[in-house]
């Protein structure tokens, strides 16, 4: 046996040549090339891969670390991007359980040995229940998307119908997801919103109910930002037809926004992001599903429920897995849709946000998001040629800014907000060709009255100079 | 002083206990955890009260009934449930197979909080996520080489995920042909991971599982049988969960592509095959790799993870969308998806520190080492397998030869003769600080057990674990109660189950505890 190193791996102990070759001796072979007799030659690869060479683990950090130097992010520049995942204050604690060696390594592991994960992923569900005032909250899923996804196939299931009514409202993206996860199963029908209030058409909605419909979707604050105040009527147009009402929603907003189960939502849905995770490139998403207690819910969750329980020994609480014969791990394709690893690191989290932040943490931090959005919108509508598209509709978090009267395309300004240092809005020309020039801006609790400030007077500036000024900077700059 | 004597074999442990109350308990009006920020008073002025902001019926009319806790007691209590949480940093976690745990590099671990990764909005311009994309564009090669697929998609964030992603490209192959409707079956195997059938369902297929013949191979017959005009597609494992690796693979392949069905690879089984051979070979035309298992990252109690999705050439146009590319001038870009693409199955790009984490493992080994790795899992396997069938009651149905990476195993022996299970010796492992797993459901082993040791173990870890089942198979036939009773060394004792599957008094959250266990309301 040739060695082909001078030096054991440190992630593969028994790389040292006395211990493997005595392993080998042990089950009777000579050589590890034996090891893998039971893959025939045709199937082998019969060379090395080609991959760029080992490093060390300081050559790797300094390589990595040379990478991401490439990278411009929140603390460089001035972020007023949202769209579904959003920049929010993160409590350090947060960070410091989600980085214990416990919970990043944890898995599968039995009640006995994981206590403290059952536990931690039971108060989640538990914290996250009184947020949206429902009695059942789940592991949580992949991303809200997901979520919605499988609201939507719950209902489908529960009232045995095939179609779900969503307000075009809704983010394309997020529309894709639910598509491709719905298909063939669930038909999604689009419901119009009225193009002054960006508030559901409720008699397009009205129409488009029927005997199929098993579901109407929609979210509060929507996607565009805006308060859905019709979620009342809407669950009730829902369950005259006997179709459920399903709200997805924000849960950083729940501190100051009724929870949708008091105007009718049967199921509750959203992200968990906003409630301490970073943004991680679009990593730290996580979604939750919510109903009332009744059977009838409870046994369409395909996901894990835990529960608390009593043990042998009187006063110990215990958990385990609620229902657990209803999932895909018990009954393969007869469970309901599937389970497996989905985001229950990000669960813990949002357990220990809400901990930290209590009913107070959570008005306040709602209230705080309102009035700096609102103090944006109003510096941002005051100059000339911009203006809210949905000016009169209240909105959380996020507003519809429309350029038009600016002569300059969104495209054009975020250009020129970067080399101030600014990520403006997401441009929502190719989502919405039929506003024009118009970007979602997203404004949080971290934003300050000088970013805020900095924002408004760089839009400014970039209107006043308007197109004459174009390309003057920014060409050279590359990527 | 005298020498101390530490001549047992298995560990003296005890689990953390802390008797920790529910976070609920730990209330206390008017504590704080923590003060998020606070608008100006000029943003106050200028924006007007909450109040007035918000129409009169979206008003939140009761406030959460969240606990008040102050920061040191959040922190603790957190801390103690950490600290009943097992985990694989500290234990011979060899016992979850299917699953390979192998050893999480701290290096990795702290690459992924680097702010230049954990502060990037998903949609910042492209200019400024270079470094990121980057990453995203090397794995990608990385992953084309070790499987010899043409292109790679992370997006999907786990092996379900990825599964689903895979059926879903299935579906929109045969419509994109024409053939959608007259292809509505998915053939599988009852040895693969149960997404793999569960997945197909969601998209609506019909499921054939086969099972396997009398050696444990998936039987080349009963799929000659099964395929047909109808075939839309066939998933498999290879290995599958018993570490059988089925050399017959390419004319498996073979025959459903005869029969025009696309042939799809489950390669949660991976870690004994890299470097060694790859999907394109096998004649697959779609693999995924779960980035948590094989490729070093953890698994976080469940997530956020990535199921790496690949795909031939021919199929590239049906993958989820953005996919990252280089182009020249320009540097890496995000191209919108292809003409047939399924749209997208998560939101944005996945699970990027997972992308970021596998990069930064597969550049710490480089081929040889990724080579190293297969190896030594395989070793690893082997040596675990010699000793184990040495064990009282144990054995290992079907081949009797070498294995892979895993080995499913069974105490049928050992429960015929105690009348101790399988899920008897689950709650013992834990007392002596080691985790193990029986196996998916149904269990076509009889009283089943997983192994899978990965290449991150010592030979003296694998003789430890080994050591305990030893120890406890001595017990089942000397002092079986001791292991029926367990465990003894836990957080807590045995659960009363009772109530999980009973409506009337399953508790998911405490409210819904308080109320059910409400002294009035129980009889």
């Amino acid at each position: 046996m040739a060695d082909h190193r001078t030096y054991a791996h440190p992630y593969i102990p028994n790389t040292v040549p006395e211990v493997r070759d005595a392993m080998l001796r042990e089950i009777g072979l000579t050589s590890l090339d034996q090891l893998h007799d039971a893959i025939p030659d045709h199937l082998k690869l019969e060379r090395e891969m080609d991959l760029p060479p080992a490093m060390n683990e300081y050559e790797l950090r300094r390589h990595i670390e040379g990478i991401l130097a490439k990278n411009k992010h929140g603390a460089d520049y001035l972020n007023f991007l949202g769209a579904g995942c959003w920049q929010h204050f993160i409590p350090t604690v947060c960070d410091e359980i989600n980085q214990r060696s416990e919970f990043v390594t944890a898995y599968a592991g039995e009640p006995y040995e994981d206590h403290g994960r059952f536990q931690a992923l039971f108060e989640y569900q538990s914290l996250l229940a009184e947020l949206v005032d429902m009695d059942v909250v789940n592991v949580p899923t992949f991303d809200w998307a997901q979520a919605a996804s499988t609201a939507i196939r719950m209902a489908g299931r529960i009232t045995g119908r095939r179609t779900a009514l969503v307000p075009r409202s809704v983010d394309p993206d997020k529309v894709a997801i639910i598509r491709n996860y719905c298909t063939p199963v669930m038909n999604i029908r689009m419901v119009e919103i009225d193009p002054a209030t960006g508030k559901m058409d409720l008699a397009d909605l009205q129409r488009k109910l029927d005997g199929d419909t098993a579901a109407v979707y929609f979210e509060n604050p929507g996607y565009l930002g805006m308060i859905e105040d019709q979620g009342a009527d809407i669950s009730r147009l829902a369950h005259a037809a006997q179709a459920l009402s399903i709200v997805g929603v924000d849960p950083i907003s729940l501190g100051v926004l009724e929870p949708p189960a008091r105007y009718g939502a049967d199921i509750v849905c959203g992200d968990l992001q906003p409630l301490g995770m970073h943004m991680n490139y679009g990593g730290g998403q996580a979604g939750f599903i919510a109903t009332r207690d009744e059977e009838k819910f409870v046994m369409e969750y395909p996901s894990r429920l835990f529960g608390i329980v009593p043990t042998e020994v009187e006063g110990e609480y215990g958990f385990g897995d609620v229902a657990y014969e209803r999932t895909s791990f018990a009954l393969r394709e007869k469970g309901k849709e599937s389970v497996g690893t989905q985001t229950a690191l990000w669960g813990i989290t949002a357990g220990v946000y809400l901990a930290l932040m209590g009913p107070s943490g959570m008005q306040e931090v709602g209230g705080t998001i309102v009035q700096k959005a609102k103090y944006a919108a109003l510096r941002l509508s005051k100059i000339p040629g911009v203006s809210l598209r949905f000016g009169g509709t209240p909105f959380f978090k996020e507003f519809v800014v429309d350029f038009n009267g600016t002569g300059l395309t969104v495209a054009e300004i975020n250009r020129r907000l970067l080399d101030e240092g600014i990520f403006g809005g997401k441009d929502l020309t190719a989502s919405y060709p039929e506003w024009g020039q118009c970007a979602l801006y997203c404004v949080t609790e971290i934003h300050t009255q000088a970013d805020l400030d900095r924002l408004a007077g760089a839009v400014r500036a970039i209107v006043d100079t308007g197109t004459s000024a174009a390309g003057a900077s920014g060409e050279e700059q590359t990527p | 002083m005298k020498r101390i004597v530490r001549d047992r074999k298995v560990r003296q442990f005890h689990q953390a206990k802390w008797d920790e109350p529910v976070i609920f308990e730990l209330h206390r009006a008017g504590e704080r955890g923590v003060i998020p920020p606070q608008a100006e008073p000029a943003v106050t002025a200028e924006a007007g009260g909450v109040q007035d902001a918000i129409p009169a019926n979206m008003r939140r009319s009761q406030a959460p009934a969240l606990p008040e806790i102050g920061q040191a007691k959040v922190l603790r209590h957190y801390l103690r449930l950490s600290q009943e949480t097992l985990g694989s940093d500290l234990n011979v976690e060899i016992g979850q197979g299917t699953c390979t745990m192998k050893y999480i590099p701290r290096i990795n671990e702290m690459l992924i909080r680097n702010p230049r990764m954990t502060e990037l909005h998903p949609l910042q311009d492209v200019s400024t996520v270079q470094g990121m994309l980057e990453v995203y564009h090397h794995l990608d090669l990385a992953m084309r080489e070790i499987s010899g697929m043409g292109a790679f998609s992370f997006q999907p964030s786990s092996g379900t995920q990825a599964l689903l992603a895979m059926a879903s490209i299935v579906r929109a192959y045969h419509d994109s042909r024409g053939e959608g409707e007259k292809r509505n079956e998915i053939i599988t195997t009852i040895f693969s991971h149960p997404s793999q059938a569960a997945t197909a369902a969601v998209k609506g297929y019909k499921i054939i599982t086969l099972h396997p013949d009398e050696d444990g191979f998936p039987d080349l017959e009963k799929l000659k049988a099964a395929v047909s005009e109808r075939t839309a597609g066939f998933v498999v494992a290879n290995p599958e969960d018993t570490g059988i690796y089925n050399h017959r693979i390419r004319e498996f392949t073979d025959v459903v592509h005869a029969a025009g069905g696309v042939c799809y690879y489950d390669q949660a089984n991976a870690n004994g095959l890299l470097g060694i051979t790859r999907a394109k070979e096998a004649g697959f035309d779609m693999c995924f790799f779960n980035l948590h298992k094989t490729f070093a990252a953890p698994h976080m109690c469940g997530g956020p993870a990535t199921g790496a999705l690949g795909v031939t050439d021919v199929l590239k146009p049906f993958l989820p969308g953005p996919l990252v590319d280089q182009a020249a001038d320009v540097g890496y870009v995000l191209r919108e998806q292809g003409e047939h693409s399924i749209g997208k199955v998560r939101s944005f790009h996945g699970v990027a520190q997972t992308v970021l984490r596998a990069y930064a493992w597969i550049l710490s080994l480089g081929a040889e080492g990724l080579k190293d790795v297969a190896q030594i899992a395989v070793l690893n396997n082997n040596y675990l397998y010699h000793k184990i069938l040495q064990i009282r009651g144990a054995s290992a149905p079907y081949i009797k030869g070498r294995r892979l990476e895993q080995v499913r195993y069974s105490w049928k022996q050992l429960t015929d003769d105690t009348g101790v299970t399988t899920e008897d010796i689950t709650r013992r492992m834990c007392d002596f600080g080691l985790h193990y797993w029986t196996s998916h459901h149904p269990y076509i082993v009889p009283q089943p057990f997983t192994l899978e040791p990965t290449e991150s173990y010592s030979k003296e870890d694998l003789d430890e674990y080994i050591q305990a089942l030893e120890h406890i198979s001595n017990e089942a036939y000397t002092t079986p109660e001791r292991v029926r009773t367990a465990p003894h060394a836990s957080t807590v004792h045995r659960n009363d189950e009772s109530s999980l599957d009973d409506p009337r008094q399953w508790c998911i959250t405490w409210r819904a505890y308080l109320k059910k266990t409400e002294p009035s309301t129980v009889k």
